[in-house]
């Protein structure tokens, strides 16, 4: 089994990612990249990330959630977090990235966020 | 009778992140340590193989990392140690800077600082850096 698994849903111009496993140093990292890359080729540009079922993420995966971030806010989008479990709240607290990021428990508050 | 301490030596590729993760954990199991310290080792061990494969042998297959645990009785003890040119741990941007915020890395040092009581850095006698982490039992940090 792949670790991690990204499963995309569309909420009008709004793309989900329901993210399952673990975003790591190697494989977890580079699926999401791939994915950001190919949304933002399509012209994809507001992104929402439900890390919910991520149980594991290291600092090469917060590296990746940045480079995330900074890759669409260069095409003028929007990416932004929901459902963060408390391991992954604590690193972003610890890295002081719980004040970049947009950070939602409810998915219907993240999408009206985006309009 | 549980072993008290383990040494491996790993091939400089990213599977070994995962290998010596789980090593860490069998280690920390069959010694018998708590949740919070396995949680804490397995975290630091992965960022310190990962520095060590990525950063200081820098994915040279023909270099090693050599890592060890210990069982010091009311601490987990860690070393990891590579082969590479080394460097000044304080010379390493602190990645909680706003200027460095919006980095892509640089954060594995800080998490290995942030979930172990004890960290320390140190140039090998015979080359390569060697990290040495220690996790208490009991310890009054969160994670």
């Amino acid at each position: 089994m792949a670790e991690l698994n990204i499963s995309e849903r569309q909420a009008g111009d709004i793309t989900i990612l329901d993210m399952d496993g673990k975003v790591t140093i190697g494989e977890g990292s580079v699926a999401l990249r791939t994915t950001i890359r190919r949304l933002l080729g399509e012209g994809k540009k507001k992104i929402l990330l439900n890390l919910g079922r991520v149980g594991y993420v290291d600092s090469s995966g917060i590296g990746e959630l940045v480079s995330s971030f900074t890759a669409v806010n260069k095409e003028d989008g929007s990416l932004k977090l929901l459902n963060l479990t408390q391991k992954i709240q604590d690193l972003l607290a610890i890295t002081k990235l719980l004040t970049v990021f947009d950070v939602y428990e409810n998915e219907g508050e993240a999408l009206s966020s985006f309009k | 009778m549980s072993e008290k301490r383990r040494e491996l030596k790993l091939t400089s590729r990213l599977e070994s992140v995962e290998q010596a993760a789980a090593e860490a954990e069998r280690f920390a199991e069959s010694n018998d340590f708590g949740e919070d310290v396995k949680s804490a080792v397995d975290m630091a061990v992965r960022e310190a193989v990962a520095n060590a494969v990525k950063h200081g042998n820098k994915l040279d297959e023909t270099k090693r990392v050599e890592i060890t645990f210990e069982n010091r009785g009311e601490a987990f003890e860690i070393t990891v140690r590579d082969f590479g040119a080394g460097f000044a741990v304080e010379e390493v941007p602190d990645p909680t800077n706003p200027e460095n915020l919006l980095k892509a890395s640089g954060r594995g040092i800080l998490f290995m600082r942030s979930f172990m009581d004890e960290v320390e850095w140190s140039n090998h006698a015979e080359g390569g850096m060697i990290v040495k982490m220690l996790k208490k039992r009991e310890s009054n940090l969160d994670f």
